[in-house]
């Protein structure tokens, strides 16, 4: 079993994010579950959405307090709500910022991961440019594809499709192919170096 | 269908007898083949209004609709006089569901009808005063806002008369009721309280509001058989003075009903998406004093430390909806004559 | 869910807004828009009390009717909920469970459908979004074949909020499953019929028996639906109580909803290191299903109740009665609050949970609250106790 938890905020696709990498896993024959701790919260305030992936049908429900996993959409999170709770030495973190990895303040957990489970990417600033909005969550996915392997980007592009209507699905999706090839070139960097 | 043989009185009025009608105006009442609706040996008091005025109005509401018609009642007197289980008075298909939701009962039923392709079956909604004003209001307002095509009907004897005459919202100043005694510095119902639900109906620019009295029986039906013209939210609000609440003499009650109106206590009107279109004008004048004091829940105000003060201020009221509603027949509101004024 | 619904055609969908039943109805909405779902009239009432009202008048005017709602809807729709079982109206609604107020809480927990446990209503729990999704297709069978109204219980966000994979239904089938309603009895000008009359002294206990008896023949009629449904649709229906590796158990864990896929996998657990434990599910809560709870429990030591409501001065509610299922037995009965207002009830905790009772460190017959912080409540009882 795969487990993935997305932390954002409020209005940046954190629970669709978990939505279509399920209906991902789906399309590759996998089973997944997706869902959200909602609460009453509105735009700008922290969410968390979690995705479970699995050969075998998922029976139990409850949410993922150790992850496989862990999406930050929002870095401003990362000093003000407990979002590295669980992380274990093997957990992949995706974070979402333009700055350098240095900067955020979070050196000690990154040393104790394994090499190579840690990527940031400027998601927000590359959705800007491509989609005209700051919606992350797209190219987050294909950036999360990227660095577990869990989920192909084929899958991860046509979850988009199904998800989009129309005009935005394109876009979507080309961002999720941009995203998955910056982290695989990082990661490429990374095993050469 | 059975009959029932029919005794009307027609005691100081100004109608023309029924007899001398031509046939096709003759009241539906007058009609030996009338659905009666709700017929003999149900429980209602002696002299009850509110019995009176719900055959007229269901038995009109059946020749408009061809007997093609559900209807849908709230709890209450009528509903407890009519159906005391295993008998029931009503010969039209009739459903009691609770106090405060009749008139989502009867959205229901409506929504029903339209998606079975039923149309053609009309719905009646009745309840009183309690059930409409207050327990009911919200639902109302949902089913006027939602503009369902239901006919709301009002019996309004201004109170909880089945419980035990308590004072509800569409209660007058200064009647007595059992929670609203005649105690104390101003005794009975106090006065700038209460709604005036046929204004408030009027405020959702529904397609028909009109109100009514057991006193004008052919105004009555006549805005039954206009209301059932139309589709869409309609509500009728009649005047149905009970006896018993109002300690008024049974023989008493078409009198009483008769004098809210020519007394400018109780206005008839019409009005279309909210605005009036017909009033009847008041043939004879007559002071609050006469319609008060046939009733025993206003005699705090007369008898040994009588209130002229109180009665002043019932009659300033009854002035103002004179005034508002052009009762003399003297202003620009009373418009031309049309279908269900007594103005004809 | 709504595409579950919508292939039972209801003719009248009643529909106000309370998390987090809101996107069935909106699903609805959307489906009778685009036209998916004909000949349905899809109703925005002012409250939920306006719901279950709508729906009474459509069920009485002979038409399929469905509504879905939550929490404080529920106790806002209850005297129309009594009047809907007591006038004998099949209508069918979701209830996505979730904590009543106050303190206001919008997670889940049972407290909701709990509450109206005594409604007259037939009450079914979903484990999963799959059994959520078949119940209700059983329930407009149950209800209109017993002439009752039939709520299915799925726990909120648990549930309502989970993308997990379902499998709906066919139309054709769904159409061969549930044949046309055909109303016992229907306002129609052709044949006039007073529905809702006062009933006196003389005649409402028998009336009142009458129910009674209809929900008995209920723990008939559900097994049997349940059945046809999964002869047709080849998934195994619950009916009244879904047994786990309860067959040689000496501990039984009894629980309704969602919670049972959690237990499932810890009893499979520790049967693996040799415990013998399983899972009774309870899918048919109301009518309460004695001889089925007594034969899955047989044999059973200790039975312990996990429930996400109880009853506030009283206890358990689920496990009062399955109380009445072993009584006579020398089995003994623990009954545990869990997950309560949206709390998690995880995996570690069940497994924990079951240790303890093995372990005799939680009594029986106390009610016991799991992951209670026990150091809050305790400081709060010193604060407020007696001087």
């Amino acid at each position: 079993m795969f487990n993935v938890r997305i932390h954002g905020r409020g209005g940046q696709g954190v629970v669709t994010a978990a939505e279509m990498l399920s209906v991902a896993a789906f399309d590759m024959g996998l089973h997944a579950q997706a869902f959200p701790t909602f609460g009453s919260e509105r735009t700008g305030a922290p969410v968390v959405a979690f995705c479970r992936i699995h050969e075998r049908p998922i029976t139990f429900h409850e949410p993922i307090s150790h992850p496989d996993a862990l999406v930050i959409q929002d870095a401003t999170l990362l000093h003000q709500v407990p979002l590295l709770d669980g992380v274990a030495a093997r957990t992949y973190l995706l974070v979402n910022t333009s700055r350098p990895l240095a900067e955020l303040g979070i050196d000690e957990l990154v040393s104790s991961l394994d090499p190579g489970r840690v990527v940031t990417l400027p998601a927000t600033e590359l959705a800007r440019d491509r989609l005209h909005r700051p919606l992350p969550n797209t190219a987050l996915l294909g950036a999360l594809a990227a660095l577990t392997g869990i989920v192909s980007l084929d899958a991860v592009q046509r979850a988009i499709g199904e998800r989009f209507a129309g005009a935005l699905a394109l876009p979507n999706m080309e961002v999720a192919a941009l995203a998955h090839e910056h982290v695989m070139a990082t990661r490429g960097d990374r095993t050469g170096a | 269908m059975t009959t029932q043989e029919l005794k009307l009185y027609q005691v100081g009025t100004y109608a023309a007898g029924n007899r001398l009608l031509p046939v096709e105006d003759r009241s539906v009442q007058s009609c030996p083949d009338r659905s009666n609706a709700i017929t003999s040996g149900h429980r209602a008091c002696q002299g009850c209004g509110e019995v009176l005025g719900a055959r007229y109005v269901l038995d009109a509401a059946m020749r408009a609709t061809d007997g093609n018609m559900v209807t849908v009642n709230a709890t209450g007197c009528l509903e407890v006089f009519s159906t005391p289980y295993p008998e029931s008075s009503w010969q039209v298909p009739w459903l009691h569901s609770l106090f405060g939701n009749a008139p989502a009962v009867a959205s229901g039923v409506a929504a029903a009808l339209r998606a079975s392709g039923r149309q053609d079956t009309r719905v009646v909604a009745q309840a009183g005063d309690g059930g409409t004003v207050d327990i009911g209001l919200g639902a109302l307002s949902g089913m006027f806002e939602r503009d369902d095509d239901v006919l709301f009907v009002c019996y309004d004897n201004q109170g909880y008369m089945n419980t035990g005459v308590q004072r509800s919202g569409a209660t007058p100043g200064a009647a007595r009721t059992s929670t609203t005694a005649a105690l104390g510095p101003t005794p009975g119902n106090a006065f700038g309280q209460g709604k005036n639900l046929p204004l408030i109906a009027m405020a959702h620019e529904i397609p028909y509001v009109a109100t009514a009295t057991v006193a004008n029986l052919r105004d009555l039906e006549d805005k039954v058989t206009r209301a059932m013209s139309m589709r869409g939210a309609r509500y009728l609000h009649v005047l149905v003075p009970c006896p018993l609440g109002w300690g008024s003499a049974a023989h008493d009650t078409i009198r009483v009903a008769r004098l809210a109106t020519e007394s400018g206590i109780f206005p008839l009107f019409e009005a279309e998406r909210g605005v009036v279109t017909a009033v009847s004008p008041i043939r004879h004048r007559v002071p609050v004093d006469d319609y008060l004091r046939l009733q025993g829940r206003y005699a705090h105000l007369f008898g040994d430390h009588p209130r002229p003060d109180l009665v002043a201020r019932i009659q300033a009221d009854a002035d103002r909806a004179i005034a508002r509603f052009g009762l003399l027949g003297d202003t620009d509101t009373d418009t031309d004559a049309t279908p269900g004024t007594e103005a004809r | 869910m709504a595409r579950a619904v919508a292939r039972c055609r209801p003719q009248v969908v009643a529909a106000y807004p309370i998390s987090p039943q809101t996107h069935i109805v909106e699903g609805l909405s959307d489906l009778v828009r685009t036209g998916a779902l004909e000949r349905c009239d899809f109703m925005l009432v002012e409250s939920e009390f306006g719901a279950m009202s709508a729906c009474i008048g459509a069920s009485a005017a002979g038409v399929r009717s469905y509504t879905a709602t939550a929490s404080q809807g529920i106790l806002f729709m209850a005297e129309a909920l009594f009047n809907a079982s007591g006038l004998g109206l099949p209508i069918v609604m979701t209830v996505a469970n979730r904590a009543i107020g106050a303190p206001i809480n919008i997670w889940n927990d049972h407290s909701d459908a709990m509450a109206m446990r005594d409604s007259g209503w037939i009450q079914l729990f979903a484990a999963s979004n799959q059994e959520a999704v078949d119940l209700h297709v059983q329930a407009f069978a149950i209800a209109e074949q017993l002439s009752l109204p039939v709520m299915v219980c799925m726990d909120g966000f648990v549930l309502t909020h989970a993308v997990e994979e379902v499998e709906v239904p066919d139309q054709p089938d769904v159409d061969a499953f549930l044949p046309s309603f055909v109303p016992r009895q229907v306002l129609d000008p052709a044949d006039p019929v007073s529905i809702g009359a006062m009933v006196g002294p003389e005649a409402f206990a028998e009336v009142k028996y009458l129910m009674h008896a209809t929900h008995l023949r209920a723990l008939d009629e559900v097994p049997r639906v349940a059945a046809d449904f999964a002869e047709r649709f080849g998934r195994g229906g619950p009916g009244l109580v879904s047994p786990y590796r309860t067959e040689d158990a000496d501990v039984v864990v009894v629980a309704l909803g969602s919670v049972l896929g959690s237990l499932r996998e810890v009893v499979d657990e520790l049967r693996h290191s040799g415990t013998r434990v399983g899972v009774l599910g309870i899918t048919c809560f109301r009518p309460w299903p004695t001889e089925a709870v007594r034969a899955a429990l047989v044999g059973a030591s200790r039975v312990i109740v996990v429930e996400r409501a109880f009853a506030v001065g009283a206890g358990s509610i689920v496990g009062q009665s399955t109380r009445l299922a072993v009584a006579g037995t020398s089995t003994r009965v623990y009954d545990v609050v869990a997950g309560l207002g949206g709390r998690p009830v995880t995996r570690a905790s069940l497994r924990g949970l079951v240790d303890d009772v093995l372990a005799d460190r939680i009594d029986a017959d106390r009610l016991h609250f799991l992951d209670l912080h026990t150091a809050v409540v305790e400081a709060e009882l010193a604060r407020a106790g007696p001087d």
